[in-house]
């Protein structure tokens, strides 16, 4: 079976993001004063063959570990479906 | 000795590391190019700056599984000298030989300058022979410099004796203000605990040859070879 991940990692909350305060700060700029607390991550997806979506879970998340995500300055969450035939 | 210096792709610094090792100081260098698997018996192994893979994803991180890593790992886990400079550093923390992480600058820009740095160790092969009363002018080059670890191993680190150089002003001032990068507690390069793996982001290679008017880089080159003339 074939699945599809969606993966967000993101920097740790108590890091600066200085990518995010420097978009936040514009916010003001564009009229947007409510929106503050800006923070910018990335987004990933990818496909997977598993027999189950259990096991797809369990590769995407050693993925995440191994390469995707750097747990000493990143978090990740990831969402995993089974892909319709076409 | 024998240094090997590793070449990924998108490697910049490599040739200017080799011509310091070889040249200047009169080594023997191999080039070690990163698909390849042998270490070419050398004894001490350099990871060169420049922006391996493109930086894609994170700085260093997959430069780390490239198939030279999997030997350069094993080399070091039985006590082999390993330095990394600049994306070298990067490279080794994102391989877990080095503790710690890279983050962007706080100012979020490329740095591009000199700055000056204090030697902190006195057991590390690359300080143990500076002067630590000195102040070292070294040139950075980096948008990933800012050194983190969290309060844990902080303390390791500096009860361990493990912080190679901090940031500091021409008379060797710490302060906030001589922090170039954000780095916590102004710390420009670490050694593992065994000290035998080193990563620094200022580049020594580029302050070795008299024709560039400054040789301070050599100095911690030359400390590190000083560490072998008896032995």
């Amino acid at each position: 079976m074939k699945f599809r991940a969606e993966i967000d990692i993101m920097p740790l909350e108590a890091l600066l993001d200085p990518q995010g305060k420097a978009v936040s700060s514009n916010m003001k700029n564009i009229g947007l004063e409510e929106i503050g607390n800006v923070r910018i991550g990335k987004h990933i997806t990818l496909q997977v063959e598993a027999d189950s979506q259990a096991i797809a879970e369990e590769k995407v998340d050693e993925a995440c570990k191994k390469l995707l995500c750097n747990q000493i300055m990143e978090y990740y969450s990831f969402r995993v479906s089974e892909m319709q035939e076409a | 000795m024998k240094f090997g210096v590793v070449i990924f792709p998108g490697s910049n610094c490599d040739e200017d590391m080799v011509y310091v090792l070889e040249s200047i100081l009169g080594q023997q260098v191999e080039r070690l190019w990163h698909k390849e698997r042998d270490l070419k018996g050398v004894d001490f192994v350099v990871l060169p700056g420049g922006f391996s893979y493109g930086d894609y994803l994170r700085s260093g991180a997959i430069a780390r599984f490239s198939p030279i890593m999997e030997n350069v790992v094993k080399h070091a886990n039985k006590g082999g000298y390993l330095m990394g400079i600049c994306n070298g550093f990067q490279v080794l923390t994102e391989a877990n030989l080095l503790p710690g992480a890279l983050l962007h600058n706080t100012e979020r820009k490329f740095i591009c300058k000199n700055v000056h740095l204090l030697p902190q160790s006195e057991r590390a092969l690359m300080t143990n022979h500076l002067e630590f009363d000195r102040a070292y002018q070294i040139p950075v080059a980096h948008g990933e410099g800012n050194y983190f670890a969290d309060a844990e191993t902080l303390k390791a680190l500096n009860d361990n004796d493990q912080v190679l150089f901090r940031y500091c002003d021409a008379e060797g001032n710490i302060s906030e203000d001589t922090n170039p990068n954000g780095s916590v507690e102004n710390i420009a390069g670490v050694m593992n605990e065994n000290g035998n793996v080193f990563g620094m982001m200022p580049h020594p290679e580029r302050a070795s040859d008299s024709d560039l008017s400054n040789t301070d880089g050599r100095e911690i080159f030359e400390s590190i070879l000083k560490n072998f003339v008896l032995s």
